[in-house]
C-alpha cells in the first residue's frame, strides 16, 4: 500500500467561505498542512479576506492579520521583526496574497520584503486577475484572456498584453528559496513547503489557483485543469534554491495548450491562431527553463 | 538626571532610547531623518537591542510598525508632511487595529511648491484617523510627551496610537539643554507594554478581520470611547509624571495669565513662547491679555476650552495651517466647542506661520490688536502685509 506523505492534520477549517472548486481555498489547505500550527499569516485584500469568515469567527487554525492590499511585503517584515525582538522561535510568518496585491499594487512591498532579506515565506496565490472584486485584469492575467476590463465586444479581443513574470522579478532579488507550487500536484507541493519551512532568508512561491467563476468553467474540473496547467507547460513546476533551478515535474512531452483553453470559458474566442501563437511562446519557455536547469 | 544639549529630533531619539522600543521602522525624509539616524546609532552601538526595519516607504513603515504591534512589540516610527499623506491609509488601519504606536511627526509643509517649513497642515489632515495628537513647543517637551504617549497609548482603557507632533527646523535642528532622565526612572513611570488583544503564536485567533454593518458600529464605537477617555488618563499619568520627573507640561490646555484676561490667544507648537513675551509686553502695557498653548488636539479639549472662556471676551485662534474653504482647523473646533457654552467670546481665526514663515512678535502683537478690534468674522492670514495693513517690524 502506498504510504500517504500529505499531513493529516487540518489547520483550515469547514465553514469557510470559498467557493465550490476554489484553487486559493486548497492552496491554503495544503500549505497549512506542510507548515503546521506554530504559524502566522498576513493576509491583505483578497479572496482570502472573505473566505476566512468574518468577525467573530476564523476559518484558520493558525493566527491570522489583515493588511491592506499593497502592504503584505511590509506586514511579514513587522512580524519577523517582532517575533525576533519578543523571542519567539520556530514561528513561520506568511503572507498570502493575490496576483493583482503581489503583482500590482503590492510589488514595492514585495521587492522591499525580498531585499531586507525578511526570515518569512510569501505566497502569490494567482487566480490571474482580481477576482474578488469581479474578475478585473491583472498585470498577471495571460494574454488572451477575458476579464471584465478586458472585453471580448466590439474591439475587444481579451488582454492583449503578456502575464508579467513574477518569478523572474522575484528571482532578480536572489530569494533563499523560490518555486512554483500548484494544488493538482499535492505531493509536489507539500515537498517545497516542507523544504522552505527548513530554510532561513526569504522565501516565495508563485501558486497557480484556478478560479471556477472567474475562469469559466465547471468547478468540478480545478484539479484537471490545474494538472493540465503544468503538463502543457503554461506553469511549468520548478523551485531554485541558492540559483540552482530544478525542475520537479517533467512528464515527457508536453501535451497541447489548446485542450486548457477549449476547457474555459476566458479563452472561448481565441482562434486557432491565437493558440497557435500562445503555443510556440510556451514552447520557447519550456526550452529556456531546461536551458536555466542544466546551466546551473 | 543628565542633561544633554540637543535638537528636537535627538529628543525623539532619546525618548525612543528611555522607552525600551522592540521595534523601529522608518523612511528618510527632511525634516525627520535625525530622528532616525540618531536611532539607528544606537541600535548598532548596542544601547537599544531593537528591531530597526528599513524599509522602501512610508506606507511600508507604519505596516511594520503595526503587524510588529499585533505580536506585541513597543514600536516607534516617525515621519513629516509628503511620508505622513502617503502613510494615510495605514493611519486609519493603526488605530483600528488598536494598535499603540508612538510616532514622531515633524510637522512640513505639504507639496506643492515644494517647502520644508514649519507647517501643521500635514497632521491636521489626519485629525480624523483616530489617532491621539499633541502639538509641543520645546525639546524637552518632545521627551517628555513621548514618554508619556507610551504610558496613554498602552493603557488598557486607550490602546490607540499617538502622533507627537514638532514644527520642523524651529525644533527638529535647534537644539536646547533637555534634562535626559535615567533609565531607572523613566522604567519606573513606563513599564513593558501589557500586551493585550494581540496574536500568539499557536493560537488561532484573526487581528482585522472583516464584518457586516451587525458590528463594525461597534468597532468604531470603541474607538471613539476610548478616545473620549483620553484626557482622564492623561491627568493621572501626568500627575505621576510630576511625581517621578518634577515637570508638566500643563495637560490639554496649558494657560498663561488668562485669569482675569479679557483677550485671549490660542496658539500651537512653538509660536507659544514668541506669544508668551509678547503677553507680557502688554500686560506690562496694562493690557489684560492671555496666551492657551493648545498641546492636545485629538481627543479635543473641548470641556477645558468651554472652561477657559467662562471669563474671556475675545478668544483669537492661531492655526499654523489652513483649510482652503473654512476656518483654520483649530478655530473651527473651537467654535463647534464653544457653540454649546453659556458663555460664548467673539472668536477671531488667524493664519500664521505656513511654510515655516516666522511668527514674530510684531506679527503676534498684530493679532491681539486684530482681536481686540475684529468682529471675528473672516479668517486673517496674519503673514500676509495686505492683511495686516502695514508693516509690521520685529
Amino acid at each position: 500500500m502506498a504510504k500517504l506523505t500529505i499531513p493529516a492534520q487540518e489547520l483550515m477549517h469547514p465553514g469557510h467561505s470559498a467557493c465550490p472548486g476554489c484553487g486559493p481555498a486548497l492552496t491554503m489547505r495544503l500549505l497549512l498542512k506542510g507548515l503546521g500550527s506554530r504559524t502566522i499569516v498576513s493576509v491583505p485584500a483578497c479572496c482570502w479576506t472573505v473566505i476566512g469568515t468574518p468577525y467573530p469567527t476564523t476559518a484558520l487554525g493558525v493566527g491570522m492579520i489583515d493588511c491592506p492590499i499593497e502592504a503584505t511585503g511590509a506586514s511579514i517584515s513587522g512580524l519577523r521583526a517582532a517575533a525576533d525582538a519578543m523571542g519567539f522561535k520556530d514561528l513561520n510568518v506568511v503572507g498570502f496574497a493575490g496576483d493583482g496585491g503581489t503583482a500590482d499594487i503590492g510589488l514595492q512591498s514585495l521587492s522591499g520584503m525580498l531585499e531586507r532579506r525578511t526570515n518569512a515565506i510569501y505566497v502569490m496565490y494567482d487566480n490571474e486577475a482580481y477576482m474578488n472584486t469581479g474578475v478585473q485584469r491583472s498585470g498577471a492575467t495571460p494574454a488572451g484572456a477575458w476579464t471584465t476590463t478586458t472585453p471580448v465586444s466590439g474591439s475587444g479581443h481579451g488582454k492583449t498584453e503578456a502575464k508579467k513574470d513574477m518569478m523572474g522579478i522575484v528571482l532578480a532579488h536572489h530569494p533563499a528559496y523560490a518555486a512554483t507550487i500548484n494544488p493538482s500536484f499535492p505531493e509536489d507541493f507539500l515537498r517545497k513547503v516542507e523544504k522552505a519551512r527548513t530554510i532561513d532568508g526569504p522565501r516565495f512561491f508563485h501558486a497557480l489557483t484556478a478560479c471556477p467563476p472567474g475562469w469559466k468553467y465547471s468547478s468540478e474540473k480545478t484539479i484537471a485543469l490545474g494538472r493540465l496547467a503544468t503538463d502543457s507547460g503554461l506553469f511549468p513546476l520548478y523551485e531554485v534554491e541558492a540559483g540552482k533551478y530544478h525542475i520537479t515535474r517533467k512528464g515527457g512531452a508536453l501535451k497541447p495548450v489548446a485542450d486548457y483553453f477549449h476547457q474555459q470559458g476566458r479563452f472561448a474566442h481565441l482562434t486557432d491562431h491565437d493558440i497557435g501563437l500562445i503555443q510556440q511562446q510556451v514552447q520557447n519557455d519550456w526550452e529556456r527553463l531546461q536551458v536555466l536547469e542544466k546551466a546551473s | 538626571m543628565t542633561q544633554k544639549v540637543i535638537s528636537g529630533s535627538y529628543a525623539q531619539s532619546y525618548a525612543a532610547l528611555l522607552a525600551r522600543v522592540q521595534v523601529v521602522s522608518a523612511y528618510p525624509i527632511t525634516p525627520q531623518t535625525s530622528i532616525v539616524e540618531k536611532l539607528a546609532d544606537f541600535v548598532a552601538s548596542g544601547a537599544l537591542p531593537a528591531q530597526f526595519i528599513k524599509v522602501e516607504s512610508e506606507h511600508s513603515a507604519l505596516q511594520v510598525c503595526v503587524s510588529a504591534a499585533g505580536l506585541g512589540a513597543r514600536t516607534y516610527t516617525a515621519t513629516s508632511s509628503q511620508g505622513l499623506l502617503l502613510m494615510h491609509e495605514l493611519v486609519h488601519w493603526a488605530s483600528g487595529m488598536r494598535a499603540p504606536i508612538v510616532m514622531g511627526v515633524v510637522n512640513r509643509a505639504v507639496a506643492p511648491p515644494w517647502d520644508i517649513g514649519a507647517d501643521h497642515t500635514d497632521t491636521m489632515s489626519q485629525r480624523d484617523t483616530g489617532w491621539i495628537q499633541f502639538y509641543v513647543e520645546s525639546n524637552q517637551e518632545v521627551l517628555d510627551t513621548v514618554l508619556q504617549a507610551y504610558r496613554l497609548a498602552e493603557d488598557p482603557e486607550i490602546r490607540l496610537p499617538v502622533m507627537v507632533n514638532e514644527d520642523a527646523f524651529y525644533l527638529s535642528h535647534t537644539v536646547e539643554p533637555v534634562d535626559v532622565p535615567p533609565q531607572d526612572q523613566v522604567d519606573a513611570f513606563l513599564p513593558p507594554r501589557d500586551a493585550r488583544a494581540v496574536l500568539v503564536p499557536g493560537v488561532a485567533a484573526r487581528l482585522g478581520s472583516f464584518t457586516g454593518p451587525d458590528h463594525y458600529v461597534e468597532f468604531r464605537k470603541e474607538v471613539s470611547n476610548a478616545m473620549r477617555r483620553v484626557p482622564e488618563r492623561l491627568r493621572v499619568i501626568e500627575e505621576e509624571f510630576l511625581d517621578i520627573f518634577g515637570r508638566s507640561h500643563g495637560g490639554p490646555l496649558a494657560t498663561y495669565r488668562t485669569d482675569d484676561a479679557d483677550e485671549v490667544l490660542m496658539t500651537m507648537g512653538t509660536m507659544t513662547t514668541t506669544a508668551r513675551t509678547v503677553v507680557d509686553e502688554l500686560r506690562a502695557e496694562g493690557r489684560k491679555v492671555g496666551l492657551a498653548k493648545l498641546r492636545l488636539f485629538r481627543p479635543f479639549p473641548a470641556e477645558e476650552i468651554r472652561s477657559l472662556a467662562g471669563g474671556v471676551d475675545r478668544l483669537g485662534v492661531v492655526d499654523r495651517s489652513y483649510c482652503f474653504g473654512a476656518m483654520g482647523p483649530a478655530a473651527t473646533e473651537v467654535s463647534a466647542a464653544l457653540y454649546a457654552s453659556p458663555h460664548r467670546p467673539l472668536v477671531s481665526s488667524f493664519v500664521a506661520g505656513i511654510g515655516g514663515r516666522d511668527v514674530t512678535p510684531g506679527k503676534v502683537r498684530w493679532m491681539f490688536d486684530a482681536l481686540a478690534a475684529g468682529e471675528g468674522a473672516e479668517t486673517s492670514w496674519a503673514d500676509l502685509e495686505e492683511t495686516r495693513g502695514l508693516p509690521v517690524h520685529g
